[in-house]
C-alpha cells in the first residue's frame, strides 16, 4: 500500500454536548473513491469541514502527504490541491455558467492573479469549455448559474472545484437535491468528469445505491465515531451499519 | 486537467499575440476618443471646457468607485482621497515650487493612495453600509482637520497658482483649454487602464466576490485581497482627480471632503453603472451640464433637478446609462 495521501490523526470536535469527531483515525490513499455515510449529526461533513479547514478541530492533526494542514486557512488547503463542493451549490449567481468557470481557473492560475491577462482568453476559455462539455454542461455555457435547475447546479459546483486539477477532491451530498430518476445519469456524468485515475474523492452520499455503485471504500459514521471501513459490499452489510446508518436493524 | 494545454496554437492565436491585439485595440480607442475630446475642447467655448475639465477631473473620483462597486461595496468617503489628492498637489505647488501639471497630478494620485493604504485591510473585512459608514467617517475626520489646520488656511482654504506643463509656462488664452487636455488625458488613460483592468483575471473575481465570497475562498482566492486592492486603486484614481481639479479651479477649500461631495461621486457611478468606463465620464457630465443649468436659471433647487434624474435613470435604466450601449460580454 502507498503512502497515504490524507492522514487524519485523533480528530476531535463538539458542538456544545454533541460529539461530531470522537478521536477520528482516516488513511486516504490516491485514487480512492471514498463515500462517507451516516444518518444527520453523525459527523460525516464535520470531517468534511475539518479537512477543508473550514472548521478546526477541538484536538488531532491533518496531514496531506505528510505536511501538517490543520492550522490552515480554507484558501491554502486549496491552493495544496485540496477542492471541495458544496451540499448546497456555491456558484456565482449573476455570473454566466462559462464566467463560473473561468473564475475558478483565474483564482488558480500558476502565474496569480493579474491586473492586466485577460480573463476571458482563448486558451482558458476552451479550458473551461471542455471541462463544461463533460460535465455536459456545455450548452449552457451562456445562461446565468442562478437560473440553472438543481442537478445542473450541482454539477456545475462540482466543476469550479474540479476546475483546480485538484488531488483530493470533496463533494458534500452530490446528488442532495437532485430528482429521484435523474441521480444515477448525473453520477454517470460525474464519475465520468472525473477522468483522472490519479484523483482522490470524498463524497459524502445517503444514497446506498449510489455508494454500492460508485465508491471503491465506505466509511460508515454514527455519533462521531467511525463504525465501519472497507469495501462498500461488507461494510454497507456490517450489523452497526444496517442498526445505525441504514435503518434496516431496529437500534437497542 | 488544470494544466495549460501544452499544443501549440496557430500564430496569431496565441495568448501572447492576443494578448497584443487587445493592447493595440485599446490603444486605438484611446487616442482615437483622446483626439475627440481634443476637437470638442478647442471648439467649444471657454465655460463648456471648463466644465469638461471638472467633470473629467470628478469622472476619475467616480471611476474608483465603480471598481469598488464591481466588488459590492461602495464608497460613501471618496471626498478624503479627493481633497488628499487636491491639497498634495496644492502644497507641492506653494511650498515646494514643484508646478508641472502631470507631476502634480500624479503626485495628487500617489498622496491619496498611500493616505488610504493603511486603512484598506481594515475597510476589506467590511460589507455593504458599515464599509459605506467607515469610508464616510473617514472623509468626515479628515473635513474636520482640514477645517482646523490654519496652516491650511482652515475652513477658507488656499489658492494655488497656475501650472507649468513640461516645463512651459501656459498662456492666458490657452490655459484653460491645455489643463482639460491634461485632465482629459488623464481620464482617458485611466478609463482604458481600468477597462484592461476589469476584463483581468482579478477584475472577474472581484465580480465573483461580490456574488460568492465563499466560493472564491474555497478556490483559492482571496476576498480581502481582492476587496483592497480595489480600495488602494479607487484612492489613486480619487487623488489623480483631486490634484486634476484643484489645478484647473486655482483655490481648493475643506469642502472636497465634505460628505455632500462624496455623495456626488456616488451619485455619478450609480448613474454610469458598473459595466462601462466612458459611461462614469458622461455621467459626470451630465452631473456637471444639471449643476450648471439649473443654478443658474433654477437657483437653489439644482439638487431637485438631479434627484428627479437619478430616479429616472434608477426607474429606467437600472443598470446604469452604460447599459445603453455596452453589454457585458456573455
Amino acid at each position: 500500500m502507498s503512502a497515504p495521501l490524507l492522514e487524519a490523526r485523533g480528530l476531535n470536535k463538539r458542538f456544545g454536548a454533541v460529539v461530531a469527531a470522537a478521536d477520528l483515525q482516516v488513511d486516504l490513499v490516491t485514487g480512492e473513491r471514498v463515500s462517507l455515510v451516516g444518518s444527520n449529526g453523525a459527523g460525516k461533513t464535520t470531517l468534511v469541514n475539518m479537512i477543508t479547514g473550514y472548521l478546526k478541530p477541538d484536538a488531532g492533526r491533518i496531514l496531506l502527504e505528510g505536511r501538517d494542514i490543520t492550522k490552515l486557512a480554507p484558501r491554502a488547503i486549496t491552493r495544496l490541491g485540496v477542492a471541495r463542493s458544496f451540499q448546497i451549490p456555491q456558484l456565482c449567481g449573476d455570473l454566466t455558467v462559462l464566467d463560473n468557470m473561468l473564475v475558478a481557473d483565474a483564482c488558480h492560475d500558476a502565474d496569480g492573479l493579474s491586473f492586466w491577462k485577460p480573463a476571458r482568453r482563448a486558451a482558458t476559455v476552451e479550458r473551461a469549455e471542455a471541462l463544461l462539455e463533460r460535465f455536459r454542461l456545455h450548452e449552457h455555457r451562456e445562461r446565468r448559474g442562478a437560473e440553472l435547475p438543481g442537478g445542473l447546479r450541482k454539477l456545475l459546483d462540482i466543476a469550479m472545484a474540479l476546475s483546480a486539477g485538484p488531488r483530493l477532491l470533496l463533494l458534500d451530498e452530490p446528488t442532495s437535491g437532485v430528482a429521484a430518476e435523474e441521480k444515477f445519469p448525473m453520477m454517470d456524468t460525474l464519475m465520468g468528469g472525473l477522468a483522472d485515475a490519479a484523483m482522490t474523492v470524498l463524497f459524502v452520499e445517503h444514497d446506498m445505491e449510489i455508494v454500492e455503485r460508485y465508491a471503491s471504500r465506505v466509511i460508515a459514521f454514527y455519533a462521531g465515531r467511525i463504525i465501519a471501513d472497507g469495501a462498500p459490499g461488507p461494510a454497507l452489510a456490517s450489523d452497526d451499519v444496517r442498526r445505525y446508518v441504514t435503518g434496516e436493524l431496529l437500534a437497542e | 486537467m488544470g494544466t495549460p494545454s501544452s499544443v501549440p496554437l496557430p500564430a496569431g492565436t496565441t495568448p501572447r499575440g492576443r494578448l497584443a491585439g487587445a493592447g493595440l485595440r485599446h490603444t486605438a480607442v484611446a487616442l482615437g476618443a483622446f483626439a475627440l475630446l481634443a476637437v470638442v475642447g478647442s471648439l467649444a467655448p471657454k465655460w463648456l471646457t471648463f466644465l469638461l475639465t471638472m467633470a473629467a477631473g470628478n469622472g476619475l473620483v467616480s471611476l474608483g468607485i465603480v471598481g469598488l462597486m464591481r466588488g459590492g461595496v461602495v464608497s460613501f468617503g471618496q471626498g478624503m482621497v479627493f481633497a488628499v489628492g487636491g491639497y498634495a498637489a496644492a502644497l507641492i505647488y506653494n511650498k515646494l515650487g514643484f508646478t508641472d501639471a502631470i507631476g502634480l497630478a500624479l503626485a495628487g494620485g500617489v498622496a491619496a493612495l498611500l493616505i488610504a493604504a493603511p486603512f484598506a485591510p481594515l475597510l476589506s473585512r467590511y460589507r455593504g453600509i458599515f464599509f459605506a459608514m467607515l469610508t464616510l467617517a473617514l472623509s468626515m475626520v479628515t473635513y474636520g482637520l482640514l477645517m482646523k489646520l490654519d496652516t491650511l488656511g482652515g475652513s477658507d482654504g488656499f489658492n494655488v497658482g497656475r501650472p507649468t506643463l513640461l516645463g512651459m509656462k501656459l498662456p492666458d488664452d490657452k490655459v484653460g483649454l491645455i489643463l482639460f487636455l491634461v485632465t482629459a488625458g488623464f481620464a482617458v488613460v485611466m478609463a482604458t487602464l481600468a477597462r484592461v483592468y476589469f476584463d483581468s483575471t482579478r477584475g472577474l473575481v472581484t465580480l465573483a466576490v461580490r456574488e460568492n465570497e465563499l466560493r472564491v475562498e474555497y478556490l483559492g482566492g482571496s476576498v480581502r485581497q481582492a476587496m483592497a486592492i480595489n480600495f488602494v486603486l479607487a484612492a489613486f484614481c480619487g487623488g489623480l482627480g483631486g490634484a486634476l481639479v484643484v489645478l484647473s479651479l486655482g483655490h481648493i477649500e475643506p469642502t472636497f471632503s465634505f460628505w455632500t461631495t462624496s455623495g456626488e461621486f456616488v451619485f455619478v457611478a450609480i448613474l454610469a453603472g458598473w459595466h462601462s468606463v466612458v459611461a462614469v465620464f458622461v455621467a459626470s457630465t451630465v452631473l456637471e451640464v444639471v449643476r450648471s443649468f439649473s443654478s443658474s436659471y433654477f437657483p437653489n433647487t439644482w439638487q431637485l433637478a438631479l434627484g428627479v434624474f437619478l430616479l429616472l435613470v434608477i426607474r429606467f435604466l437600472p443598470k446604469g446609462i452604460g447599459s445603453l450601449w455596452h453589454r457585458e460580454k456573455r
